[in-house]
């Protein structure tokens, strides 16, 4: 097993290289560079346009090297920390992923929490209990959540809360408790808003875990090994639960790693809709203007997240179910 | 002597009669159905699934007679009725039932705020007629050209979902846009199935280093962030480029990710089916690999992605939605759902102008009627248990 995790870890370090590579692709492919769109949208607004800065910011980020300058320029700090410049707010990545990275953990693990609060229970339900109204309930409203656009679902929360309750739902807490200390208030406010995205991005993966959950119970359910214990006298629900829950619930685990990048990509139109101090709509304004050592950081880091996440889930997916073996 | 022989043949011809019947008879006491006979029977169980069925076939058939259900064409605009409200087309008056009709809108100008004010006008009905044939013309699939109209109105304008900020009908736009946006994820699938099938099946089937190689080129795929890719891809996209050519451009953008998942299936499946006798009888009798892959690997594996592919379908319409919302998507004058709902991207819209979401009502039906179907043929894929 250690040997496993020791190779595994191994082979991720060819990987992340090129994991650095795709992302600095992606964030070169739309045309022109950061000085075109902050130029352009000067001109827009009708400001002058500083020839001079754009020439000294230029100059000073090397945007007029050639891409694999540039790439190189990139990836030489990362064995110091340093992840580049953000080029709107003139400070490194490093502090704006610092600055947003607990949120964005923190709402995605609560969002992965309720998901799977919800759905593993349904899933045996619905297996269990296989074309009865119950199972076409969950299954209606499971695959509702899916289908929901999440920026459309997102709006309509926000609207409820301004109409009926007369709450401003966007942001994670009212503008005033930004950069003071956590307090009591503080967190409660918090806990006031933080429901919103966990609904909209879980109701979103919700039916997909019910529906695996539901299949592999299915299959289990209709087991000889099944049948043997009933036969032996174990309870009903034992055999439910003891028996084809346990198998049935190993598949979810491998899927973790997957849910991991969700983190910053899945949350990223919720994010920006309710306004959420997470990585998602940082990457978004990154991306549109370019801001090339920003979104190509984030990006990176999400790759990197699931090959972690895949790791992990191997890792779990042993622990629980004791006929896998990594040698 | 002759009668014998006669008798021997009739007794023949009834010993050969009987048999005939037993034989009968055992084929319908064991009546073998096909694959996709068990698959339908198991199917037909599933009553979300046939729901969405009829659901689906109701939209692609509007979609395809968009022309003659809606009374406007999608880009005209009435410049004097902006942001209407929806009309309700009404069966009854103060008198009982009467056939149908519209209330009248007059539009004024607010003189302080010079914002159009619209009442609806109880006094004006205006009758609703059917198989209208108005001046509005178009195209049946460049067919031949045609004015008749599933229903019109005479004098004035109706607007079932209302009008949008420059007057335009949203009916009409909606289903027009059923057109692009039900079947961008029917133009991706193809793609994605042909790529899927083409990597799975050489993955499953070769093995080995090849299928090493595969194999880490999907994981790679499933692991860069999906609407990055998109928007870096989006973005990349010159603005000169033609509707048609963003449309496609999309799709391919959209199909780059989907791909993945159907080549996993694939090979999971293959490896199974791979080491089953009828596939070594094959090989023993000397069939090629391509003809092992294509006659006997590939149709077993059928049902498991005609599965995925519905399934796959629902992502790929919501994924239009989210890169019109980011911006990215396809750009008007096209008209998809996409490109409708951009307009209903602040709470402001939800509470001045709930119409706006109408389209996204369509979106959600859309793609609920897509996953249960295709939840309908993942339980009915594997029949034989």
């Amino acid at each position: 097993m250690v040997n496993y995790i020791i190779r595994r870890t191994l082979i991720m370090i060819p990987m992340i290289v090129f994991i650095t590579i795709v992302s600095f692709l992606i964030i070169t492919l739309p045309p022109g560079s950061y000085i075109d769109t902050y130029l352009a949208s000067l001109q827009r607004m009708g400001g002058q346009v500083e020839q001079e800065r754009a020439e000294a910011i230029k100059a000073r980020y090397g945007l007029d090297d050639p891409v694999y300058v540039q790439y190189w320029n990139w990836v030489r700090g990362f064995p110091y920390g340093r992840l580049g410049m953000v080029f709107s707010e003139d400070r490194p990545v490093i502090d704006v992923i610092a600055e947003r990275l607990p949120y964005t953990v923190l709402i995605s693990s609560l969002t992965l929490l309720f998901t799977w609060i919800f759905a593993i229970p349904i899933g045996i339900y619905s297996a269990v209990k296989q074309y009865s109204a119950g199972d076409y309930l969950f299954t209606f409203f499971g695959f509702l959540g899916v289908s929901i656009p999440n920026f459309l679902l997102a709006l309509v929360i926000m609207f409820m809360g301004l109409r009926y309750f007369g709450v401003n739902l966007s942001g994670l807490m009212p503008a005033r408790y930004m950069g003071e200390p956590w307090n009591l208030e503080k967190i409660m406010q918090v806990a006031q808003r933080i429901w919103v995205p966990i609904i909209v991005v879980g109701t979103a993966g919700m039916a997909g875990l019910i529906r695996v959950m539901r299949g592999e119970m299915l299959d289990q359910l209709r087991q000889p090994y099944i049948q043997m214990a009933r036969s032996k006298g174990v309870s009903e629900i034992k055999v439910i639960i003891k028996y084809a829950a346990r198998i049935a619930i190993n598949p979810l685990i491998s899927t973790i790693g997957w849910l991991l990048p969700q983190l910053i990509s899945g949350g990223m139109i919720a994010g920006i809709v309710l306004g959420l101090p997470t990585l998602g709509p940082k990457l978004y304004d990154a991306l549109m203007i370019q801001d090339m050592y920003l979104a190509g950081s984030i990006i990176m880091i999400s790759i990197i997240l699931v090959l972690v996440g895949t790791l992990l889930s191997d890792i779990l997916l042993a622990i629980v179910d004791p006929r896998i073996r990594y040698d | 002597m002759s009668e014998e022989i006669n008798d021997g043949n009739k007794m023949k011809k009834k010993a050969a009669e009987d048999i005939e019947d037993t034989e009968i008879t055992v084929q319908e006491q064991f009546q073998a159905r096909s694959h996709w006979q068990l698959m339908w029977l198991e199917f037909k169980n599933h009553r979300l699934a046939l729901g969405g069925i009829v659901v689906l076939l109701v939209m692609y058939l509007s979609a395809i007679f968009a022309g003659f259900l809606t009374p406007y064409n999608p880009n005209e605009r009435f410049a004097q009725y902006q942001n209407i409200a929806p009309q309700m087309i009404r069966v009854t008056d103060e008198d009982g039932f009467r056939s149908p009709y519209v209330y009248g809108v007059t539009g004024e100008r607010d003189p302080r705020t010079l914002a159009m004010v619209y009442t609806i006008d109880e006094d004006v009905k205006k009758p609703v007629e059917f198989f209208y044939r108005g001046e509005d013309t178009y195209e049946f699939w460049g067919l031949f050209e045609t004015d008749l109209k599933l229903f019109g109105i005479e004098d004035g304008h109706i607007f079932l979902f209302g009008t949008d900020g420059l007057g335009r009908d949203v009916f009409s736009r909606t289903i027009h846009g059923a057109r692009l946006s039900l079947t961008i994820g029917l133009v991706g699938i193809v793609i994605s199935v042909v790529l899927g099938l083409f990597f799975g099946g050489i993955s499953g089937y070769m093995g080995g280093v090849t299928d090493n190689i595969i194999q880490r080129l999907v994981e790679f795929t499933l692991a860069i962030p999906k609407i990055p890719l998109w928007m870096g891809l989006g973005a990349a996209l010159p603005d000169e480029w033609s509707v048609i050519q963003v449309y496609f451009a999309i799709v391919v953008i959209l199909s780059l990710t989907g791909w993945v998942t159907m080549a996993r299936v694939v090979r999971g499946q293959i490896l199974s089916i791979r080491e089953q006798d009828f596939v070594k009888a094959a090989r023993a009798a000397g069939a090629s690999s391509r003809r092992i892959i294509t006659r006997h690997l590939l149709p077993n594996c059928m049902s498991y992605i005609l599965v995925n592919l519905t399934l796959a379908i629902p992502g790929m319409i919501l994924g239009e939605t989210a890169l019109s919302f980011l911006g990215l998507g396809l750009r008007p004058p096209a008209v998809s759902w996409g490109v409708l709902l951009q307009q209903a991207q602040n709470v402001r819209a939800v509470a001045e102008y709930p119409w706006y979401f109408i389209p996204g009502i369509f979106v959600i039906v859309a793609v609920l009627a897509f996953n249960f179907v295709g939840d309908g043929l993942r339980d009915a894929a594997d029949p034989y248990h």
